[in-house]
């Protein structure tokens, strides 16, 4: 029996982050991946010859800086184009974007209300403010405020530190941010209905809420940590597609030393006498480590490989507890011609940022609506990018890659997802997008339609849900997965957990697996 | 030189490294060498050997005052055998001209009747029609039924093409090289996204990283090849050429100055930044001012040129030290303003170039 210092489950970005940095501090690790490719949710797949698609995940901007930092990304290939624009095209013929530059936006913004136009900056700046009060947290390992330990107490004292530290202003806030719907939130800043809908969208990304639920304008903060050469907010592609992403941080795992093998599916954790001693794969293989490393999501890690009967029994109860509800899908197209848009004809460089199908905060409420109810969206909100305008080698010349991110598409779907409802779905997205870009159906030559029920198929993220577990307040910060046990830890000893169903959460972020290495090697 | 022709200069940048950009390079001083002693006189004028030059080969090379101090570079094409392009970014005719006294020469000054267009970046290969040519070569060729001259050369650092056109001809070309490159993603950039560029290639900039000669108020601003690491241009085997004595000298004491590559620490600039409470900030541009670069109490020189890489994710500057802070490893500290307060960030000493991917000579 081969033994490892460290078994990692999953080739996901988490996984190979954490595997990456225990390599790097000369543990010798080994990557077990189910599929043939490496990447989780973050790869890039030729779906069709000569089409390259980041099939999932899609677009990076969480990731941080200090990974792409120590593990060297640029160095194993990693290269980011900026994603400079969102255009919001409006079923009056109108449209609302939102440019790079400062001026040009701001005449746009006055375009619609002048008022919003001199808000923008401020919300700005006070998002920016809400970003870095929130950085120091995604790079703690949470303390448990449940706990009279001296350490626990003492990082309760250093968190409530750092909150007085931020002055009354802007705990308020914070607080406000943390709390509110992002609806609500927005209306307080802007009164411009696209611009207050497409802000309002962050906040529904990856959840099963309306931008009027409240808890929503926590996730739209979420999307705004984002941090690229130190402007937070700032969005971009990965040349080559998000797989590029992951390649290049497995490049960094495997210059350190570690190994990753494909189609190595893990049937079981090695429980003996409440310790983790490996695992065992599909065929039977078994394979010994000091210590194994689960990258699956909570319900699969502890539901799944690990065995309820190794488990206490209100642990396994919160894990049940513990929510998903996938609600997004994605639609792939392949183009002969780019899409034009009524509203905004031509190639313009309107196409090479997102497009945004947010017309009103009502738009959005109501696709939400029919998601509450087990219907996907028949009007649905939509985050459109065309990679191959930035990146030409994602399909072949003179042609483009579309990818459209869908909501709502509820994993819960009455009836369940069948290959027809999956069809009907994707006709259901292009007619709606074909209303904006009326060249829309004759331009596709290809389309592919993920649905969450795929997304957990394929990649194995419980209910599709693309940040493995929903980031509603009861399931954030020392709350994740499960009070008492957010530190990566688990009740197996030696066994832990690195994906983004722990603390910080999910969005290509890395933090989970940096902080799941920097515990388990015992660095704070 | 267009600083960039949309807002921002970012996707220009970009272009260059991951897809194509096309950049207008006419403003280059140009001059046609022809007659029986053309290699004779290029080969007196500058460091670099130039008689064993090839028909077709390109060359890059500083040139000299007689103390051996630089007043110029640029590349040397040979197009035949008895006739040769320069270019320079300084107006050079007349010195060219005092220098072929007696040669069997003619100098012209073809500044303004050749146009030049850059392509530059990761595509321009394919969007050239899959031109065959190797690093630092040069051939006639048309393209979409233009005459031109195409180079594999370029200040970029990346694969990438000059060509080389009749001024007539030149908005012709520049369309037909939209039109070709647009399916690979081209795009029109200007010196903006070209000075990123160019400093993670290590390439300097006269007038920025170096005084010429010619404009000097005092020595200490001059610099000798060796002093701006240009050591594998001076051929010294060469019996006669301008500055040959000096640089000789030079090369036998070691030079006392070096051109450097320096790498800021994040570390330490986010500490900084910190400690006002903001989050650290990076120049939106490429800086270009002198910036003052310690050893404990003692100034070991000064960073010329630097800015944020966006593709290397690094703060990276060039630099001239003191040969013994020059060694690469080193660690020093450099100058920078944080919320109007001089202070200093850790920095260390790095090969040149800073990026160097195999397809620029592959």
């Amino acid at each position: 029996m081969a033994s490892y210092d460290a078994v990692v489950i999953g080739a996901g970005h988490n996984s190979l982050v954490c595997a990456a940095y225990l390599a790097r501090a000369g543990r010798k690790v080994l990557v077990v991946e189910r599929r043939e490719r490496i990447g989780g949710a973050a790869v890039t797949e030729e779906v069709f010859p000569g089409f390259r698609f980041s099939v999932f995940s899609y677009v990076v901007s969480l990731l941080r800086p200090e990974i792409i930092r120590e593990l060297e990304l640029p160095r194993h290939g990693l290269h980011i184009l900026p994603l400079e624009s969102t255009f919001t095209p409006l079923p009056d013929g109108n449209y609302l974007a939102q440019w790079n530059d400062h001026d040009q936006n701001r005449r746009e913004l006055a375009r619609h209300s002048p008022r919003d136009a001199e808000a923008y900056d401020e919300f700005g700046l006070m998002l920016h403010q809400m970003a870095r009060a929130v950085k120091p947290l995604l790079a703690m390992a949470p303390p448990d405020p449940t706990s009279l330990s001296f350490g626990e107490l003492m990082g309760m004292k250093r968190l409530g530190e750092h909150f007085r530290g931020l002055g009354a202003k802007r705990f308020s806030m914070l607080t406000k941010l943390l709390t509110m719907s992002s609806a609500d939130f927005l209306d307080e800043w802007f009164e411009s209905e696209p611009l207050k809908a497409t802000k309002s969208a962050s906040g529904i990304i990856g959840t099963l809420l309306g931008p009027r639920s409240p808890g929503t304008a926590y996730v739209l903060l979420h999307h705004y940590m984002g941090e690229l050469d130190g402007v937070f907010r700032a969005w971009g592609f990965a040349k080559g597609g998000n797989g590029s992403v992951t390649a290049a941080i497995a490049g960094a795992a495997q210059a350190a030393g570690a190994e990753i093998r494909t189609s190595a599916s893990v049937a079981q954790v090695l429980v003996q006498h409440g310790r983790a001693r490996g695992v065992v794969l599909d065929d039977g293989e078994e394979i010994g480590a000091k210590l194994v490393v689960s990258g699956a999501d909570p319900r699969r890690t502890f539901l799944g490989l690990v065995g309820e009967q190794h488990l206490p029994g209100p642990f396994v109860d919160s894990i049940r507890r513990f929510r998903f509800r996938g609600s997004s899908a994605k639609v792939n197209l392949a183009l002969g011609e780019l899409p034009d848009f009524a509203a905004l004809p031509g190639r313009g460089p309107h196409l090479r940022g997102a497009v945004s199908i947010s017309p009103s905060v009502d738009y959005l409420e109501r696709a939400y609506d029919e998601a509450k109810y087990g219907e996907y969206s028949k009007r649905p909100y939509m985050d459109i990018v065309i990679p191959s305008l930035l990146d030409p080698q994602m399909a072949p010349p003179g042609k483009h890659v579309m990818s459209i991110f869908v909501q709502y598409a509820p994993y819960q779907l009455n009836g369940g997802w069948t290959d027809a409802r999956r069809e009907a779905f994707g006709d259901t997205v292009v007619d709606t997008l074909a209303q904006y870009a009326p060249n829309l159906k004759n331009a596709i030559l290809h389309r592919q339609v993920v649905t969450p029920a795929d997304i957990e198929r394929i990649v194995g993220l419980s209910e599709g849900n693309i940040f493995q577990g929903e980031l509603s307040l009861q399931q954030m910060f020392f709350l994740r997965p499960v009070p008492a046990w957010a530190k990566y830890r688990t009740p197996v000893s030696a066994l832990w957990q690195c994906g983004a169903g722990t603390h910080p959460g999910g969005g290509v972020m890395g933090a989970s697996g940096r902080n799941a290495a920097m515990q388990i090697l015992g660095r704070s | 030189m267009a600083s960039s022709y949309e807002l921002s200069h970012e996707r220009e940048y970009h272009a260059i490294r991951s897809a194509a950009a096309l950049l207008d390079v006419s403003p280059l001083y140009k001059y046609r060498v022809r007659g029986k002693d053309a290699a004779r006189l290029l080969h007196l004028v500058v460091t670099r050997s130039v008689e064993d030059m090839k028909v077709g080969q390109v060359g890059y090379t500083p040139w000299c005052d007689a103390a051996g101090k630089v007043l110029d570079d640029g590349t040397i094409a040979r197009l035949g055998e008895r006739e040769f392009r320069m270019t320079a970014a300084e107006p050079n005719l007349r010195w060219l001209e005092d220098n072929a006294v007696g040669l069997d020469v003619s100098v012209e000054d073809v500044s303004d009747s050749l146009a030049a267009l850059a392509v530059q970046g990761p595509a321009s290969r394919i969007i050239l029609e899959e031109i065959e040519l190797k690093y630092f070569r040069i051939a006639d060729t048309t393209f979409r039924g233009i005459p031109v001259q195409v180079s594999r050369t370029g200040y970029t650092g990346d694969l990438g093409f000059e060509l080389w056109v009749r001024k007539e001809r030149a908005l012709d070309l520049w369309d037909a090289l939209i039109e070709a490159g647009t399916p690979y993603g081209i795009v029109p950039a200007g010196m903006l996204a070209l000075d990123v560029a160019r400093i993670e290639a290590g390439l300097m900039l006269i007038d920025v990283d170096y005084v010429p000669a010619r404009k000097a108020l005092i020595a200490s601003q001059t610099s000798s090849p060796f002093e701006l690491d240009l050591a594998w241009t001076v051929n010294l085997q060469k019996e006669r050429f301008v500055g040959r004595e000096a640089l000789a000298a030079e090369a036998a004491s070691g030079p006392q100055w070096q051109f450097v590559g320096v790498e800021i620490e994040w570390q330490s600039l986010e500490r900084l930044y910190a400690e006002v409470g903001l989050a650290t900030r990076l120049p939106a541009t490429a800086w270009r001012t002198s910036v003052p670069i310690y050893s404990g109490g003692e100034q070991a020189g000064y960073a010329t040129s630097g800015g944020w890489s966006p593709l290397l994710k690094k703060y990276v500057a060039l630099a001239h030290l003191q040969s013994k802070w020059a060694a690469p490893g080193t660690r020093l500290e450099i100058e920078i303003t944080v919320e109007h307060r001089r202070k200093r960030a850790g920095a260390r000493v790095v090969k040149k170039p800073f990026f160097d991917p195999e397809r620029k000579r592959g």
